[in-house]
């Protein structure tokens, strides 16, 4: 299953939260400039998932492969450097800070400045970071938010900021988790748009439950139920696949 | 008249000294969630390096930058080498809440102990670097002498230096962030560990600070069982409090209110009610205001 090209790609991957499989067996591969979606439904792994490949959960089991290249499962710092950039379900932003800030916090990795240079004196590293933020904000058009406190955005406002601050750390793989959760109709149509030019710099990996965005926008698809890997292939091939039909009741995905 | 004015001057003055405190605690507070006992046996250990420096070079102030930095290493030493062990030891259970909370009250008791064996329980003396003459304004002679103003202006300058570290540098940002939310921050790339380990640095600093400038505000004689440090300790603990124990700035409107308050008490009723004035603040600020004066509008979430 795995190809040595992939980007990513996870075997054999299992999660056991006190003798409850979470995830069994999951396999999952990503390549380059490809936007791989991760369904099912409520309770299926999604999240889990998720939070192993970044760190905040411990896999009992399974192996990682990077670039071709056996890793050990990452912890959460180290995503940023290993090229893999998350936003978060619940978006996550400092409420205190102001948005340029905000997307800075993500450019960690492009910081050089030791401890003591930035405790005396104000290094270049301001600046570049400063730099980089406001390029991170362009690309969802949200210049013009630049130096509003997080909390005084709306809400659909803060998903793309959080967007850029996964964009400023240049990410190879990017994880949406649910980016058009609790959005209304115009910004799911302008999200979608954004995923597809993603495409053009990273290979995004998401989690989502609006099945129209995840149809139009991710090129496969994996179904997780009940913690295990029950179909994949491409979104026609997925939407026939009795099992996936099943799971879900036949409701959405007909 | 003048009464009034010194009894303001005093109370700036200690304001300053409990505020560095406070600072102290209130870091520690938001990098870890750690009520720090042990920064007493930190600012005293600090104090006692400052004296060693006055012995060897004579010099206040180089004393009180090699204070501060010892201060630093062992704030840094204390996180980096105890408190992440126990954090991994006891990370379930009832325990793990309280475990690092009792373990710095352990310290401290181990830091006064350790520091009367090795140095001795006899008092040593730090002297005022200037005069502790009141200046004398048309006849008057006011409660704010040289020294006074340089414990203020040195509190001052390392409150300018700390906000502007918290809010136009990356550190800071990082530092705010790790305190707000360490797995978020996790996620952006922040080393919440390390930046964990420089707030117990930077609080190390200001509790050293703190004792440095008290002691030679006081009669300057102290010893590994000083009742001053215990003070300096609960009063910083109140006024952290009184500031919402989350803000840096309330921490310092806190001391501020509580020197006031504590002075006044001190000029115009009696010196015996200052300590039962103290802890009656603290338990009405909790009662009606518990997010403290200025208290965070939101905790943090993770």
């Amino acid at each position: 299953m795995t190809s040595p090209s992939a980007l990513l790609a996870v075997e054999k991957l299992s999660v056991d939260f006190g003798g409850l499989h979470a995830l069994r067996d999951v396999y999952l591969d990503l390549y380059s400039q490809e936007v791989v979606g991760v369904i099912g439904p409520n309770g299926a792994g999604k999240s889990t998932l998720f939070n192993a490949l970044c760190g905040i959960v411990t896999p009992n089991e399974g192996t990682l492969t990077l670039n071709g290249v056996g890793h050990s499962w990452p912890r959460t710092h180290e995503l940023a450097k290993l090229g893999v950039a998350r936003t978060l379900q619940g978006v996550g932003l400092f409420p205190d800070l102001t948005v340029v800030e905000n997307v800075m916090l993500g450019a960690q990795k492009f910081s050089n400045s030791g401890f003591i240079s930035a405790i005396f004196g104000r290094s270049k590293d301001e600046s570049k970071l400063h730099g980089r933020a406001m390029l991170a904000l362009e690309r969802v058009y949200a210049t013009g938010l630049a130096h509003r406190r997080a909390d005084s955005l709306s809400y659909p406002d803060t998903k793309r900021v959080s967007i850029a601050r996964a964009l400023v750390s240049e990410p190879k793989i990017l994880m949406l988790d649910e980016p058009a959760g609790g959005l209304g109709a115009e910004d799911i149509a302008w999200m979608n748009g954004l995923i597809h030019n993603l495409k053009l710099q990273c290979s995004v990996l998401l989690v989502e439950h609006h099945m129209d965005v995840v149809m139009s926008v991710c090129d496969r698809l994996y179904v997780l139920n009940f913690g295990e890997v029950i179909s994949s292939g491409t979104a026609e091939k997925v939407r026939r696949d009795p099992a996936v039909i099943a799971a879900y009741l036949g409701a959405d995905v007909q | 008249m003048y009464t009034f004015i010194n009894t303001v001057l005093i109370g700036i003055t200690s304001g300053a000294i409990y505020s560095l405190m406070a600072i102290a605690l209130v870091l520690v507070w938001r990098s870890t969630r750690v009520v720090n006992f042990a920064q007493a046996g930190q600012a005293l250990l600090s104090t006692y390096v400052g004296y060693a420096c006055i012995q060897q070079f004579n010099s206040f102030w180089l004393a009180l930058i090699v204070s501060m930095l010892a201060g630093a290493l062992i704030g840094a030493f204390i996180d980096a080498v105890l408190m992440r062990t126990l954090f991994r030891r006891v990370s379930h259970g009832p325990i793990a809440g309280v475990a690092p909370i009792i373990a710095t009250l352990g310290l401290l008791g181990l830091i006064r102990a350790g520091l009367g064996l090795f140095v001795g329980n006899q008092d040593v003396i730090i002297r005022p670097p200037v005069s502790n003459v009141g200046y004398t304004v048309a006849g008057h002679t006011l409660a704010f002498s040289p020294l006074k103003l340089v414990i203020v202006s040195t509190s001052i300058i390392l409150m300018i230096a700390l906000s502007i570290l918290f809010a136009k540098t990356n550190l800071g940002l990082s530092l705010r962030a790790a305190a707000f939310s360490p797995e978020i921050a996790r996620l952006a790339g922040v080393r919440v560990d390390r930046i964990r380990t420089l707030g117990w640095a930077i609080a190390g600093a200001a509790g050293a600070a703190a004792g440095m400038l008290q002691t030679p505000n006081g009669n300057g004689s102290f010893s590994p069982d000083s009742l001053d440090f215990s003070l300096l300790l609960v009063f910083g603990f109140i006024a952290a409090v009184i500031g919402g124990l989350e803000s840096l700035i309330g921490a310092v409107l806190g001391a501020l209110l509580l020197g006031l308050v504590l002075a006044f008490v001190l000029t115009y009723i009696s010196g015996s009610l200052v300590f039962i004035t103290a802890f009656v603040l603290l338990i009405l600020v909790l009662l009606i205001r518990p997010q403290g004066i200025i208290g965070a509008k939101r905790g943090r979430r993770a």
